[in-house]
């Protein structure tokens, strides 16, 4: 990160919005390891313009996101790219897109009913109502809400399709740093995955920094990590020529 | 992957339509009432999306499906779920063995994505649902809910070590699949136009619906 502009710590089961413009970085840290993020991406420009995990995984050939993918929206651009991935054991994250996000019902039967109430900010908030609060900020309700991405969220899958959420390396200091390739309004919960079956509400802190990232070079990873990624960026050049403003 | 035939009788059904190659279908289809669709030629993916006819922000949701099954792939067998948590249809049988909801709709922008920019004007099943929608508004459909689908007919598989690929080869010509709608629904069918890869076998060819109370 050439220029650290903000870092913040959100505890578990918090939710956060802010519209980042071309050129930030940011980066998440999974400060006690097991961590999940859930996140959604918009053009605000456009709130038309959203996140598209299809796109995403076919575009890329890839089931997980790693460094080097690229982040679509649904009109062939690229939101963001996965610029640095550090696991803390070495072996590489691997984040889902696939598995969605915990809702009421779900967070109910597993660690009980959500009750502000009787638990203050230890209450059970789940990922669905999180996104819920914070799109409709922005006049965006659940006929927007397209899936999301959990970082840190490793989702394996065996030859006959049955999935399991791998816990192994979600270790404490595992980071994701997104480099964002438009300008793009980033709303995201801490709330546990939806998988998770732990048997505490699992309350897992994430610290995040803001920054200015460097330019893009033509030897760029995440770029030159696929052929498919080389005409998203043309596409975004496209975007930026035709709507400078 | 289970194999399930059907004993319903075509001769029975109360409406039979024929979707060609690059067209859509939107319709409702009450609780209750099963239909099936056919691949006609073989290969051919229809690009499916579900509502709850009352409201169209309740839809199928690619992701609830696949967690509430906790499996990637569609079959005999599978409950589709909406972004509420509820029941919306339930697939009854199954001659083909495995559908995807990973892979998502063609569209002329990721055309250019995925194959090259030059192919931005092919047609593509995102383009057949924005015509549908605009078409008829009457159903309250709006682009905002136009989200994941299910590929009725595609096979891609997911690796161990988390690859996509698309296989597809696993239908041909008259195979079928045959779905119960556990509440009123509206169906939007883009039956797909892809030319660039084996989803329909580089040759998109027409499918049927055939309805029965």
């Amino acid at each position: 990160m050439s220029k650290l502009i903000y870092t913040t710590t959100l505890p578990g089961n918090g939710h956060w919005s802010l519209e980042l413009r071309r050129g930030s970085l940011m980066t998440i840290t999974d400060i006690e390891g097991g961590a999940n993020v859930g996140m959604l991406f918009y053009n605000p420009r456009n709130l038309l313009e959203r996140y598209n995990a299809p796109d995403t995984l076919k575009c890329q050939h890839t089931f997980k996101l790693e460094r080097g993918n690229c982040l679509y929206s649904d009109m062939g651009r690229i939101f963001a790219s996965i610029v640095e991935d550090h696991s803390a054991n070495g072996a590489g994250n691997w984040h889902d897109t696939v598995c969605g996000t915990s809702n009421a019902r779900s967070v109910a039967l597993r660690w009980g009913q959500r009750d502000y109430q009787t638990d203050r900010n230890q209450w059970l908030q789940n990922g669905y109502d999180a996104f819920l609060v914070e799109l409709a900020k922005y006049g965006l309700s659940r006929a927007d809400m397209a899936s999301n991405i959990n970082w840190f969220s490793k989702v394996v899958a065996d030859d006959a399709g049955n999935i399991h959420l791998d816990t192994g390396n979600a270790c404490a200091g595992n980071s994701v740093s997104l480099r964002f390739e438009m300008d793009t309004l980033v709303v995201l919960h801490t709330c546990p995955h939806p998988l998770n079956n732990a048997e505490n509400y699992p309350f897992k802190p994430v610290q995040i920094e803001l920054g200015e990232a460097d330019p893009v070079t033509a030897d760029d990873y995440c770029k030159n990590f696929r052929p498919e990624n080389q005409r998203g960026f043309q596409n975004n050049e496209l975007y930026y020529l035709a709507a400078k403003n | 992957m289970t194999l399930k035939e059907s004993t319903r009788n075509p001769e029975q059904a109360i409406a039979r339509h024929q979707v060609k190659a690059g067209d859509y279908f939107l319709g409702e289809i009450k609780q209750g009432q099963t239909f099936r669709l056919v691949d006609l030629e073989g290969n051919q993916a229809a690009d499916v999306l579900f509502y709850n006819a009352k409201d169209p922000s309740e839809r199928y949701s690619a992701m609830d499906t696949i967690r509430h099954q906790g499996n990637l792939y569609l079959g005999a067998g599978t409950t589709l779920i909406s972004n509420a948590n509820n029941e919306l249809l339930d697939i009854v049988a199954d001659t083909c063995g495995r559908h995807d909801t990973l892979g998502g709709a063609c569209a002329t922008e990721s055309n250019t994505v995925r194959y090259s920019l030059e192919k931005r004007c092919m047609h593509a099943c995102r383009d057949s649902w924005m015509l549908a929608i605009a078409e008829h508004p009457e159903f309250g459909i709006h682009k905002r809910d136009i989200t994941h689908n299910i590929n009725f007919f595609m096979n891609v598989p997911v690796t161990a070590q988390g690859g996509l690929t698309f296989a597809d080869g696993i239908s041909a010509p008259g195979k079928y699949v045959e779905l119960t709608a556990k509440m009123d629904i509206v169906m939007l069918i883009s039956n797909c136009p892809q030319l660039n890869n084996p989803c329909n076998g580089y040759n998109p060819t027409p499918i049927d619906v055939i309805v029965w109370n």
